[in-house]
């Protein structure tokens, strides 16, 4: 037995203390947790853009206007290419084709990609959030002279964000995982990290463990953060 | 005070108001009854533009509410409305419910504003709820707390869609109470309502709908002793 201790504590070392392997996985863990924050904020940004815009439209009807009934058909697009293809097409896509001729950090390249296409997975988030509101609500609000921007503001948004708070908690959670293939576009990330450490131990086994067990603190980190989140937008909910 | 002309409403093929045409004078208690279907929450709808009438056209005062121009938001703020399924904003407190649309249609300042909903929190009986969410509030205290959230902005008029509709019914007295007490102190009013005891005592005038169109249009006494159409007379043979 406590030979069988003596030999994982060895393997640790090995693995992770010695030549400072352990520095390979923190650098791949920055890199994960920059590429999911700046690819979060930029897809909350976009996706409640395009959901707002989308519910608006079935709420009130196609718009009149020209120039705005575009921007619909734009954002009706941009949700079905997205959803119909894999990020990692995605991914592809952007770094090799459109990024082609341009010598664009691979982080960046990686922050776009899985920005947009969040954007398409919180837009139908806030989409349904707004649409789960009842119309009452809209009704009550303009009925008092609100415009309806102030009404959205004040009285659907509040609502809408708390209902969708878990689907968007979930969608965060899918994202920080997803960024996981990042490694082809030789972006060394936390799972990509493995493979140095790899090349040098000859052995993967204890790298990923290690790894898995990173991404799995992250999760359970962020699913008590939203938990809490969550509780406080409830308080009026309270009888 | 509210002219309508010649008002046609249809969703798709179901024509569900026909030519309506209506004169409310300021002051005056008007309740519309009715069979369900009948068109007459169709018709208080209109009023406000909640509903957009295929074609006439209505006024309030001087103003053309159905023109194209008309800022149909100014309209709003000085008729209030209040609905069947109360429609409070269950993420705000009670004060914040009644405030919300004074301070931001610049009507009134904050302070204002809160003095105001004090106020009227205290002529409905319900100062001790200023601080509840609406989820902690019997049906009536809601009905209550709607009608002084319209009342907060000052309406020339206001407009019932069955107020006591989705009420427990020892809830429906202390809501009609409230709306009798608008009625006594000179509140021009609509009423769609099934409560005929409010009709008879608080209306100056009963409208009867059915299948689109006004049949009858009548001071309650005459309304309920001496009807004209036969298809109000079945109505009230049926229900009283």
């Amino acid at each position: 037995m406590a030979d069988f201790f003596k030999n994982i504590a060895d393997q640790f070392v090995f693995n992770f203390i010695e030549g400072d392997r352990w520095q390979i996985i923190l650098d791949g863990l920055l890199v994960t947790l920059k590429v999911t924050l700046f690819a979060a904020l930029i897809g909350i940004a976009l996706g409640f853009l395009v959901g707002l815009i989308r519910a608006n439209r079935e709420r009130n009807g196609r718009s009149r206007n020209f120039r705005y009934f575009r921007l619909e058909w734009l954002c009706d697009i941009y949700v079905t290419v997205i959803r119909g293809t894999p990020v990692m097409v995605q991914l592809l896509i952007i770094y090799f084709v459109v990024f082609a001729a341009v010598d664009i950090d691979k982080s960046l390249a990686a922050i776009i990609a899985f920005g947009f296409n969040s954007g398409a997975y919180v837009s139908e988030i806030f989409r349904s959030g707004i649409l789960s509101i009842d119309i009452g609500q809209t009704e009550a609000g303009r009925s008092l002279g609100l415009t309806s921007a102030q009404t959205m503001v004040k009285v659907i948004l509040p609502q809408a964000v708390k209902n969708a708070l878990p689907a968007l908690g979930n969608e965060m959670i899918t994202l920080l995982k997803e960024t996981s293939v990042v490694g082809y576009i030789g972006l060394v990330d936390l799972t990509k990290s493995y493979s140095i450490i790899q090349s040098r131990t000859l052995s993967a086994f204890w790298p990923l463990i290690a790894i898995a067990l990173i991404y799995l603190v992250m999760v359970m980190g962020l699913t008590k953060l939203l938990g809490i989140l969550e509780r406080r937008l409830r308080q009026s909910d309270k009888r | 005070m509210i002219s309508v002309k010649n008002l046609s409403k249809s969703f798709g093929d179901l024509q569900v108001l026909k030519n309506i045409d209506l004169e409310i004078a300021k002051g005056e208690k008007v309740v519309i009854i009715g069979p369900s279907g009948s068109g007459k929450s169709t018709l208080l709808r209109c009023l406000n533009l909640l509903e957009t009438p295929t074609s006439g056209q209505i006024f309030l005062e001087e103003s053309e509410i159905t023109g194209k121009k008309q800022n149909i938001d100014r309209i709003r703020r000085r008729m209030g409305m209040v609905f069947q399924n109360f429609n409070l904003f269950p993420h705000m407190t009670v004060t914040e419910n009644i405030t919300l649309a004074p301070v931001m249609t610049k009507k009134l300042t904050k302070p204002e504003a809160a003095a105001r909903a004090e106020q009227l929190l205290k002529r409905v009986g319900l100062s001790d709820k200023a601080d509840s969410y609406p989820a902690q509030l019997s049906g009536g205290q809601k009905q209550r707390i709607a009608i002084v959230r319209a009342l907060a902005m000052d309406p020339e008029v206001m407009l019932f869609d069955e107020p006591t509709s989705a009420l427990d019914p020892e809830m429906v007295g202390e809501v009609l109470e409230v709306m009798r007490e608008l009625a006594e102190n000179n509140m021009t009013m609509v009423v769609v309502t099934h409560e005929m005891a409010f009709a008879r005592e608080a209306a100056t005038r009963i409208l009867f709908m059915d299948e689109g169109k006004i049949l009858e249009d009548a001071p309650p006494e005459e309304f309920f002793e001496n009807p004209k159409n036969p298809r109000v007379k079945e109505f009230l043979s049926k229900i009283l």
